[in-house]
């Protein structure tokens, strides 16, 4: 650094002037510094991106014209009268629904405990370690990890054979299936929060709660899982909401079972209605919204 | 805290049989690659190195590996620029807005999936009128990477505080030079650990390149779907899913060593 002091003044390459005055402007007003950072991730976001999804709420409300297959801007209902309406999309959305359902309760149930020992039976440095090994199978591939499923599920497959000596059977490819892969798929994203929650639960608390006379049982459901919840919720909202939008690992182990994403994928593809799918596409996003508005006030979404 | 040795013993199992549960299935697939029976009977009645180097020779999935590099590469590219623009914004400045704007950043990944596909391949073809391709399905990949340059960076200007460069202005520097002398260089782990967790989601993703990326283009994940369902494909679609499997572990290591800002690194 001494050397950096005795140099005499280097002279100023060409243009430094010019920059050093663009510099100072720069400095001298934050709002248009806040204005060319803003700008171009809000021309991407904010206007491109949003603009696709509002114009696709905007489709929702045109029709496809039978013969040619083009999309023909006139308003009307049509799409939601037919979603309403029809038997089959109201059974397709309960489904959905209910798989979603059943897939948060099962990682709820199974991240839960994980999670506990996790937090409270382990050194600062499994911490970590166990960390990065619930984590680091988020990475492998999706596809991935739905085509294991494929292959465990299948007749001659690892499921099979571990089942067999017991006389039972795997599931096979179904709906079980589904909720098996989907609950699978979505662990981590339900240990990783309940984690997080439960390494902020004071110790004292729990000790207080048995010094009180409170046998594990009560203390469980009067002291850990209340303060515990709003963790869990966060994580419930990743289970739902990537369970309601998923239709891959339902067409790799599901058979013939559909679900809403199914049936947004088979309109863009064969059928060929792109204001059909956009109407049923709505159906997860009203769920998440009217989910997310539920539980707004246990405070999960700090959480997240 | 004092629990019951039964409670403690039997939570910890659960632990470690949730533990074994995630990686097992992971196991089967890389066990399977060397697995000489082409339907995956179980257990394996031999092992082979065949599948392996058919893999190695197949077109269709080194044409796809191409793709996804290429589409990886000018993703991470783009959501490097705008994630770290969206992120000095939001953490070095209070404005109106801020809060709706943060949302807009995670939303992406938010939604479901197919939601911002269908979004996006209706935008190209219906409004935009272009026609999907490679550069689509770039636009897509980007519009989901950017929130996780955007939480690797935020987490790191969080940590550093402004002091660094309040000391170079005093000491005469202009605002580019300390930005180029100062605040990148102890931006840099955390842009490489946000950089490398884009392209490995950008790698990952196939519901958004479905509905945004051109006919005649696979990725590696489309490859795999594409070629599932073919029962003479099998053993080379699980090579390919063994090399996935070990190559995503890349990724969440280095980035590990890189920043220890957030152990998910913005996944979540």
């Amino acid at each position: 650094m001494t050397a950096a002091i005795t140099d005499p003044p280097r002279p100023a390459p060409p243009g430094a002037a010019s920059r050093r005055r663009l510099s100072a402007y720069l400095h001298r007003t934050p709002g248009l510094r806040l204005g060319i950072l803003l700008s171009a991730p809000l021309a991407w976001l904010g206007v491109a991106y949003l603009g696709a999804l509002a114009a696709l709420f905007v489709t929702a409300f045109w029709t496809t014209d039978v013969f040619t297959g083009q999309v023909v801007v006139s308003w009307s209902l049509d799409n939601f009268a037919t979603l309403f309406r029809d038997a089959v999309y109201r059974t397709i959305t309960i489904r959905t629904v209910g798989v979603a359902v059943l897939v948060t309760v099962i990682d709820a149930v199974i991240a839960f405990p994980m999670a506990f020992a996790m937090a409270k039976f382990a050194s600062r440095r499994a911490q970590r370690l166990l960390v990065i090994a619930v984590m680091t199978p988020l990475w492998a591939s999706y596809l991935v990890k739905a085509y294991a499923w494929r292959s465990m599920l299948s007749g001659n497959g690892v499921l099979h054979w571990l089942l067999a000596p017991v006389g039972l059977d795997g599931p096979g490819y179904g709906l079980p299936a589904t909720v098996i892969t989907l609950s699978y798929l979505w662990l981590p994203y339900m240990i990783l929060p309940v984690y997080a929650g439960l390494d902020r639960l004071p110790d004292s608390l729990v000790d207080a709660s048995g010094d009180l006379g409170a046998r594990s049982v009560r203390t469980f459901f009067s002291v850990v899982l209340p303060l515990a919840m709003p963790a869990v919720i966060a994580g419930s909202i990743f289970t739902f909401s990537l369970s309601l939008g998923d239709y891959i690992a339902v067409k790799i182990v599901g058979g013939t079972s559909q679900l809403l994403g199914n049936v947004v994928y088979d309109n863009i593809g064969a059928a060929n209605n792109l204001p059909f799918a956009a109407t049923v596409a709505l159906v997860p996003v009203v769920i998440m919204l009217l989910y997310l508005a539920a539980v707004r006030r246990t405070g999960a979404l700090d959480t997240l | 805290m004092t629990f019951s040795r039964t409670t403690r013993r039997v939570l910890l199992a659960a632990l470690a049989l949730g533990l074994a549960v995630i990686y097992f299935p992971l196991l089967v697939v890389f066990l399977n690659s060397f697995n000489d029976d082409p339907t995956f009977g179980w257990p394996p009645a031999g092992f082979t190195l065949e599948w392996w180097s058919r893999a190695a020779a197949n077109e269709g999935a080194l044409a796809a590996l191409r793709t996804s590099v290429v589409a990886g590469l000018s993703a991470t590219a783009i959501a490097l620029v705008l994630g770290t623009m969206a992120a000095f914004a939001l953490q070095r400045y209070r404005f109106i807005g801020r809060n709706p704007v943060s949302l807009l950043i995670v939303l992406p990944i938010a939604l479901p999936g197919i939601v911002t596909g269908i979004a996006l391949n209706n935008a190209f073809r219906t409004i935009l009128g272009v026609n999907l391709g490679l550069f689509t399905a770039i636009v897509a990949h980007a519009t989901f990477c950017i929130v996780v340059v955007f939480n690797n960076v935020v987490a790191r200007l969080r940590r550093m505080g402004n002091n660094l460069e309040e000391a170079s202005m005093d000491l005469g520097a202009d605002g580019i030079t300390t930005f180029r002398l100062v605040t990148f260089p102890m931006l840099r782990s955390a842009l490489l650990a946000g950089g490398l967790l884009a392209f490995a989601l950008s790698f990952d993703e196939i519901i958004v390149t479905t509905f945004t990326l051109g006919a005649g283009l696979e990725t590696v994940p489309i490859w795999i779907y594409d070629n599932l369902f073919r029962p003479n494909q099998a053993p080379i679609v699980n090579v390919v899913a063994a090399v996935l499997i070990l190559a995503s572990t890349v990724p969440v290591y280095l980035a590990q060593r890189l920043s220890g800002d957030s152990a998910s690194g913005g996944r979540l």
